[in-house]
């Protein structure tokens, strides 16, 4: 029986590197590899600044100032912060664009099946996908509550203590921001093993140190970040 | 044993296919698969129906011919097994079983349970290659290979390109074939002279094929009949990131 039915392609021409990792899907996952990480690495350092809340109010607001004046003279006032705000979105476009394409493509590719039976492999897709939709709309309402303060009701410039407060004394406050910590951790979770295995580094013998290691970074991001909601909810911080 | 069927029947590639129910009596728990559907066509045979395609060829698990989505599962339920070494001992009297052909649309029915693999062969043709000397067999010794990469190679080597990892995979993914494809002849010291481009002409022909992404849920090791291991992609990765900064 003739099996063949699509036609032959002609031989492709070689592309430039960064066009050639764009195109192919590896490299469209190691961008959102490296884009993962740098967002990780800002998540750590975001998650150490919040757990200054326990040291109280006038420490919280002086670490935010610093924040603001960081490397001055040489930078000028939020230099810094501006700097790993244009990072941090360069990052996020570029790792959303990919999951996108990919998504698409996937959806595109995505094997039919003819008996309603359920495709494997459905959690993983479903946590990284819908997570990821999570995630964007709640790094929206977050910068708009308590960057620009846009969202928060009893919101006061220069006190960010006060206004993660105020946040975290609504119930809607404290709904959005656990679930959208718990989305985050799922996406962690297979997201740094993913990195590893997108960047090559994975073996069978690491993977038995990157499978626990990424549920653990997972867990401690995650438990970083609800502390404080906790904190205010249970008048620790108030 | 009796069993209850219910198979996949598409007169052609244009065709709109739809689940045909069928009963089978008579069947012995000793008969594979395959035997089982061999036993069905005869009775359609005789009675002047049209046979069951399927894809079948040496019936020992070792040609990857057989390609079956049993039950919702590449292979059938039996781990490290292809359906033809799938036997009837594993079900019961009176169990329905749903067959249709592997589930990609990089993979188009060509008739029932039979798909068109060729986007398998196009990968191979870009890579899966190396140059040999012509001329008399070199020394069996000539080419010292370490034992490590022996044995990585063989593991890979083990694929049979059943395209069960494609059809398991929830993107329609085809990176654990071309990881097995890549690994085995990069890891040997005759696969060497096209190591960087085996590796970036074999990825950007399972792009062009229409495959889906890797998300890496390792539902095609799961499925793999052979045991390809997952950490397979991550050695693609790594070769295929090694190639592109070197093509620079």
């Amino acid at each position: 029986m003739a099996l063949d039915t699509r036609t032959k392609r002609p031989a492709k021409t070689s592309r430039a590197v960064p066009a050639a990792l764009w195109r192919s899907t590896i490299g469209k996952k190691v961008i959102m590899s490296i884009t993962g990480l740098i967002m990780i690495g800002y998540l750590v350092a975001h998650m150490a600044g919040n757990i200054k809340v326990f040291s109280g109010e006038e420490k919280f607001n002086s670490y935010a100032h610093w924040l603001r004046t960081f490397g001055e003279p040489v930078l000028p006032y939020e230099g810094f912060l501006w700097l790993m705000r244009v990072l941090l979105l360069v990052a996020v476009v570029a790792h959303i664009v990919s999951a996108v394409q990919l998504t698409r493509r996937a959806v595109k590719d995505r094997p039919r099946s003819r008996t309603g039976k359920p495709r494997g492999g459905g959690y993983v897709t479903f946590t990284m996908r819908s997570g990821g939709v999570i995630l964007f709309l709640f790094i929206i309402w977050h910068i708009l509550d308590l960057t620009t303060l846009t969202v928060n009701e009893r919101a006061e410039v220069g006190n960010p203590y006060g206004n993660l407060v105020a946040t975290f004394d609504t119930w809607y406050g404290n709904v959005i921001y656990i679930a959208a910590l718990l989305a985050l951790g799922y996406h962690l979770k297979h997201g740094i093993w993913a990195a590893a295995q997108t960047l090559g580094v994975g073996t069978t013998t690491r993977n038995r140190v990157f499978r626990p290691a990424a549920v653990l970074v997972a867990l401690v991001i995650t438990v970083g970040f609800v502390a404080v909601p906790i904190g205010v909810m249970t008048g620790v911080v108030s | 044993m009796r069993l209850n069927l219910r198979i996949w029947r598409q007169a052609g590639i244009a065709h709109k296919g739809e689940m045909v129910e069928y009963r089978v009596d008579d069947v012995s728990p000793d008969m594979s698969f395959l035997e089982m559907l061999d036993v069905l066509n005869e009775r359609l045979t005789l009675a002047g129906e049209d046979p069951i395609a399927f894809d079948h060829d040496c019936r020992e698990g070792i040609c990857g011919m057989c390609s079956l989505t049993i039950d919702g599962e590449p292979h059938g339920p039996q781990r490290s097994t292809t359906t033809c070494q799938l036997h009837m001992r594993h079900y019961r009297d009176g169990d329905t079983i749903t067959v249709e052909p592997w589930r990609a649309k990089a993979f188009p029915v060509v008739k029932d349970l039979v798909v068109d693999r060729s986007a398998f062969d196009d990968i191979i043709a870009s890579g899966g290659y190396i140059s040999a000397p012509t001329g008399s067999a070199p020394d069996a010794h000539a080419t010292p290979v370490a034992k490590a990469d022996a044995d990585a190679a063989f593991e890979n080597a083990a694929c049979i390109g059943c395209g069960a990892c494609v059809a398991a995979c929830p993107n329609g993914s085809a990176m654990l074939f071309t990881a097995a494809k890549v690994v085995h002849l990069n890891a040997l010291p005759q696969g060497q002279p096209e190591r960087r481009d085996r590796v970036l002409n074999m990825v950007d022909t399972m792009d062009d094929a229409g495959f889906g992404g890797c998300t890496l849920t390792g539902e095609c090791a799961t499925a793999c009949p052979k045991g390809i291991p997952l950490e397979s992609i991550s050695t693609l990765n790594r070769e295929y990131l090694k190639a592109s900064l070197k093509r620079a």
